[in-house]
């Protein structure tokens, strides 16, 4: 906690060390001190476009980790399924998503949806790419142990390869609940007027840079904070489950 | 009366190279059929294709088995999330007949029904799977380990849960695959023993490169190697219900035989 404390401090020094040498402007780095006005003066607005990002983010993960997690097991099952959808999985994944926004919005408005279409999109590949790694390398003596019993594919996949693969299934949420809330601003940048992403453009061109530092320090935050929430939560679960 | 528990007739090639010269493996009423041989002669492939489970390895000829086997292996295959209780019921889970994922703690909820089998044995007196699986695990010893994760138990203790998980499976014919080559040579003996002890009646291959295994366990002693499987002659009969005792002059000498056997 102290050497968090530290870093951040030396961090502040440091930005505010390069205004006074450099004589930077404020409306090109604005100082710490400016930044932690902004923020507290318009601290319900931020927080109401927090709250936007964050609902977004929390729905798109959701829906976007069981999409991955339901292609994997669907993957799991089919060697000849996997053949076909590996390459369309990893060619969507060549598409960025900063070129697919203008097209979600335009299809699905300027509300809600395509922000958590963008999220989703982002989320899914490394929970459906780690879920089924895992759920490929369960050990082969349970599976001959299993086979020997006569114990069906559905089964097998329920008892055994789900199981053995939660802790890749969890490496894959972690990783997912970090990239996020990067899909959501991806999503307000692009349309609508609501959401952390929107005010940081908004602000950005009215040269209020300080706001925009103000915003995205909520952001990170937010996005630690998450990223910890759902770390903990599947820690505990998988501690649960014995696995 | 004797009759054919199961048959392997044939010969297997790994790529080209050939693995096995023709042999012909026939498993004939309850005992102990010990196939011995030293490693890569495909002693565990013949075992396997009378499981019905992939051997990497190319296989011409027949493989007859008229009911279901039990396995168990050098490789305990214990599933690391469930106690011992749950690894041994876990074949009934894997066929359904057991409808909850963990066995639960009050024996009155339970909705599923006996674990089915298409040979039930007389000498099993619970029909209920958890009373079943509490009296296996009692059998091999392990009463106090019974809620116990594989993890916190012994590399003998872990052999044990798997022999009371393939007991519980109930077969007629049971293949065991070098199962106990990897415990030291106290705990091995003890396994031998119990092994023989509760493995009575039934029908069982045991593979194994250890000749002193062979030797105290074989009913029949079958020796594989690159020219192909010979039946090796076994001196006197096995005691009934346990393995021949590992000191015996006797039994020493067929050990000392079988290594030549082996060598040669």
């Amino acid at each position: 906690m102290r050497t968090v404390a530290a870093l951040i401090l030396t961090v502040l020094a440091l930005w505010q060390g390069v205004i006074w040498l450099a004589g930077m402007p404020p409306f090109l780095l604005p100082s710490p001190a400016a930044v932690a006005e902004a923020l507290w003066l318009n601290r319900t607005e931020i927080a109401r476009h927090a709250g936007f990002t964050l609902t977004e983010v929390v729905l798109g993960f959701a829906l976007g980790s069981a999409l991955g997690a339901a292609l994997a097991v669907a993957m799991g099952f089919s060697q000849k399924l996997t053949g076909v959808l590996r390459p369309i999985l990893t060619f969507s994944q060549t598409i960025p998503v900063f070129a697919l926004a203008p097209i979600l919005t335009l299809w699905l408005g300027f509300g809600m949806a395509p922000k958590i279409a963008v999220t989703v999109l982002i989320v899914f590949f490394p929970v459906a790419s780690a879920f089924l790694d895992g759920l490929m390398r369960t050990p082969q003596a349970a599976l001959d142990l299993a086979q020997v019993m006569g114990a069906g594919r559905i089964r097998i996949m329920r008892h055994l390869r789900i199981p053995a693969a939660l802790p890749s299934l969890a490496t894959g949420l972690r990783l997912a609940a970090v990239y996020a809330p990067i899909g959501a601003v991806i999503g307000e940048w692009v349309g609508g007027a609501r959401g952390l992403g929107a005010l940081m453009i908004h602000a950005n061109g009215r040269m209020k840079t300080d706001l925009v530092f103000a915003a995205l320090l909520v952001l990170s935050v937010m996005t630690v904070i998450f990223a910890r929430a759902v770390a903990l939560a599947l820690h505990r679960l998988l501690r649960r489950y014995g696995v | 009366m004797t009759t054919t528990t199961a048959l392997v007739r044939g010969r297997a090639w790994v790529g080209e190279t050939p693995l096995f010269a023709p042999v012909e493996l026939r498993l004939e009423g309850a005992g102990w059929t010990c196939l011995l041989g030293p490693s890569g002669v495909g002693k565990s492939t013949i075992l396997r294709l009378l499981a019905g489970l992939e051997t990497g390895a190319r296989f011409e000829g027949e493989v007859t088995r008229i009911q279901p086997v039990a396995l168990m292996a050098q490789d305990p295959g214990l599933i690391p999330w469930l106690d011992v209780t749950g690894n041994v019921t876990l074949g009934a889970r894997l066929r359904g007949s057991l409808q909850a994922s963990f066995l639960p703690k009050h024996p009155g909820e339970r909705r599923s029904g006996p674990v089915e089998g298409p040979l039930r044995r007389g000498a099993e007196p619970p029909a209920d799977p958890a009373a079943r699986a509490a009296a296996l695990i009692e059998a091999v010893g392990l009463a106090d380990r019974a809620h116990h994760l594989p993890a916190n138990l012994s590399g003998g203790q872990r052999q044990r849960a798997a022999l009371a998980r393939t007991l519980f499976e109930d077969r007629p014919l049971v293949l065991l695959d070098e199962p106990f080559s990897a415990l030291d040579a106290r705990t091995r003996a003890q396994m031998q023993d119990l092994a023989a002890r509760l493995l009575e009646g039934r029908t069982v291959l045991l593979v194994t490169h250890d000749p002193a295994e062979a030797a105290r366990l074989g009913d029949r002693i079958l020796l594989l190697r690159e020219q192909g499987l010979s039946e090796w002659p076994v001196p006197a009969p096995r005691p009934k219900a346990a393995a021949r005792p590992y000191d015996a002059p006797e039994v020493l000498a067929l050990q000392a035989e079988l290594m030549r056997g082996m060598m040669a």
